[in-house]
């Protein structure tokens, strides 16, 4: 579809600001601070990998590796006040929004200096201070919550925003259509941010919805929407600033799908290219690192060396290993803790 | 006193309570510009206009996920399902996000807001809109479930229900919205988690809550002219449960029998046999028994839905049944 064509209102915008978001990298200290978020993400995950074989980090967990170009991009444009919820798969967005790592591995290791005291564990990360309103286990569930967070803003007259991060296998889901026609019926500030990693567990985005541009879905609501480069973290960035500023300005909400790709598998538990996808596909796309992209981009435009990148590898690797000593000497909650945080003892 | 409906009870606990704080808002299908399917938010949209007082698309799921995220950020949410029957379509936002948030959050997100609508079974609207569900709410941990039974309890409940921090759900009876009684104007609160005895007897305990305690009390009105002194105990908060009040009058009436809407397995009455026999075993002189539902859905037809039905003369037998009176 030509730029000069003819579009819906909600599709022209964001596809334009995508096409033209890419280069951009003028600002060397942000490409820095990007690449940084990114590549703690990772060195984390591949450790929580680590541990998880080992038996240090329990139940499900969901590796983000290969998607964290999305939450870096958005909590690059994020305000500290604004809000963000998202899925199971949430270790990399808690890390992008500004929890420490510490408190992220304490919480996968069940410990009682976890971001929710152990009691979450890997799918359900919160930190009230930071508006990260949680990992969320049911597929879909978090989505109408997004909404009511968008409506609490309106209601008290606020300019914040909720960003709501999910799979694209989320869309097939009843409350992802009731959110999203509540959100556009009274117009309030949320950002729906499909990441669509191509699979849904093990079936494919095909094989699951009847439309395969996922952000097409936005038109049933007359939603702004438009698709996005998930492994480019300045096209994301600049797909996320407009919809974010649309959301604060306008109390208008937009639909995203990010194309982007999981490296691993669905969890733990399923081998990283699994039955459903073959290691070709799966070579394909790891050409497309976001992380790789990035730091080749700085390299071209000679914000970084080599070498600054090895010590800022180094840097990472050495707060990862902090936080698994620190998650190590956090002790577990004592079993009283059991029967605390059941009900509040407070009326107002 | 003035003497107003079970229904006006309401109206008036959310009026107040939406002048006192300003976090409050009402939002569920109907419930603004229709004025209530049931008319108990008649006079809110006017007076607290659209913001607070929100007409939804039904979509219950939809509605309910968006109180707890209002209720996440600070607002103190009332969603109104038209009926609890519509509350299934919902019961993933009350189940698994409201009420294991603060849990899961390791304390950080209460969930402030009140579930509300009409409960039970009212006539011949068939197997779909006829059923009781506190026995499934009640189940849940993080969760309060309260079930009125008169116009001074229905004021008083639903405002300390709107008052507490944590969520409660809030369960009235479809044929208790016309029945009167005295309800001050006043501001007043009755604590969630008490029960409280509605009429004091020597021979056997009624427990029973919400439309029952009207069925328990007019059977311990006709036992009454046959010498038979009934205690009736309206738990009036179904969770956390008054274990106190009910085996403390267990103990004294060393009968009990409990009435309720439900089904019979697993059913509210289950869980009040289980507290009797463990705290009143020694004091028991006849085993306790239920009245419920019959264990089938609720059928249209007339005389059917009258079988199906936990009733006055179905109360009385199981009373007879317990004095070994017949």
């Amino acid at each position: 579809m030509s730029a000069t064509k003819a579009r819906k209102k909600g599709e022209a915008a964001t596809v334009a600001a995508t096409e033209s978001a890419a280069p951009a990298a003028s600002d060397a200290a942000l490409n820095r601070d990007l690449l940084y978020s990114m590549l703690m993400q990772r060195r984390f995950e591949e450790r929580v990998a680590e541990m998880y074989a080992i038996g240090r980090i329990g139940g499900f967990c969901h590796l983000y590796i290969g998607q964290e170009a999305i939450s870096t991009g958005f909590c690059a444009v994020l305000r500290p006040d604004d809000y963000m919820i998202t899925t199971y798969r949430d270790h990399g967005q808690a890390l992008a929004r500004g929890m420490t790592p510490k408190a992220v591995m304490a919480e996968l290791f069940g410990r009682q200096d976890g971001c929710a005291r152990g009691k979450g564990g890997s799918m359900h990360m919160f930190d009230k201070q930071l508006g990260f309103l949680g990992g969320h286990g049911i597929v879909g569930g978090h989505i109408p919550i997004a909404a009511g967070v968008g409506f609490a803003i309106k209601y008290r007259g606020g300019d914040q925003v909720i960003v709501c991060f999910m799979g694209e296998a989320a869309v097939n889901n009843g409350a992802f259509h009731e959110a999203l026609n509540m959100a556009a019926l009274w117009k309030l500030p949320c950002i729906f941010v499909i990441e669509n990693n191509r699979y849904g567990m093990g079936t494919a985005v095909e094989r699951a919805s009847a439309i395969h541009d996922i952000y097409k879905r936005g038109a049933s609501y007359d939603m702004p929407r438009g698709v996005v480069d998930g492994q480019d973290v300045h096209a994301v960035r600049a797909a996320a600033a407009e919809a974010i500023e649309r959301a604060r300005k306008q109390s208008t909400p937009t639909l995203l799908e990010i194309r982007t790709y999981r490296f691993m598998g669905h969890s733990m538990s399923d081998a990283v290219s699994g039955t459903y996808r073959t290691k070709e596909e799966l070579e394909q796309y790891l050409k497309r690192d976001p992380i790789a992209l990035h730091r080749q981009r700085m390299e071209d435009a000679g914000e970084i060396s080599e070498a600054d990148v090895a010590a800022m590898d180094e840097e990472i690797k050495k707060i990862v290993q902090e936080s698994i000593d620190f998650a190590e000497q956090s002790p577990e909650l004592p079993l009283e803790a059991l029967m605390e945080d059941i009900l509040v003892e407070t009326t107002s | 006193m003035a003497v107003i409906t079970y229904r006006d009870a309401l109206n008036m606990a959310l009026r107040e309570e939406m002048q006192r704080d300003d976090r409050v808002f009402l939002m569920g299908e109907e419930v603004a510009v229709y004025q209530g399917a049931y008319k108990v938010s008649k006079g809110l949209l006017q007076e607290f206009g659209e913001m607070r007082v929100v007409d939804t698309p039904i979509t219950e799921l939809g509605f309910a996920g968006v109180g707890v995220g209002a209720a996440m950020v600070g607002l103190r949410p009332i969603i109104e399902f038209m009926t609890w029957n519509f509350a299934l379509l919902a019961l993933d936002q009350v189940v698994n996000a409201a009420a294991k948030m603060l849990y899961m959050s390791g304390g950080q997100f209460p969930m402030p807001m009140v579930f509300r609508g009409p409960n039970g079974a009212a006539l011949q609207l068939g197997a779909q809109h006829s059923q009781a569900w506190e026995s499934w709410l009640a189940h849940i941990p993080g969760l309060k479930v309260v079930a009125p039974s008169t116009p001074y309890d229905a004021k008083g409940l639903l405002k300390a229900a709107i008052r507490d921090d944590n969520p409660v759900c809030f369960l009235e009876g479809e044929m208790l919205y016309n029945t009167k009684g005295e309800v001050p104007s006043d501001d007043y609160v009755i604590p969630l988690g008490k029960a409280e005895v509605k009429r004091e007897g020597e021979h056997v305990t009624l427990v029973s809550h919400g439309k029952m305690v009207l069925v328990a009390l007019q059977a311990a009105e006709a036992m009454a002219k046959e010498g038979v002194s009934c205690e009736v105990v309206d738990l009036r908060t179904i969770r956390p449960m008054d274990v106190e009040t009910i085996t403390a009058s267990v103990n004294k009436t060393n009968r009990c029998v409990v009435v309720e809407e439900g089904w019979e397995v697993c059913g509210v009455g289950a869980q009040v046999v289980d507290y009797v026999q463990r705290h009143c075993f020694d004091s028991l002189d006849a085993p306790v028994l239920r009245v419920h539902q019959a264990d089938a859905p609720m059928p249209y037809t007339k005389s059917l839905e009258k079988a199906a039905k936990p009733d006055l003369p179905k109360t009385i037998a199981a009373i007879k049944q317990v004095l070994y009176l017949d």
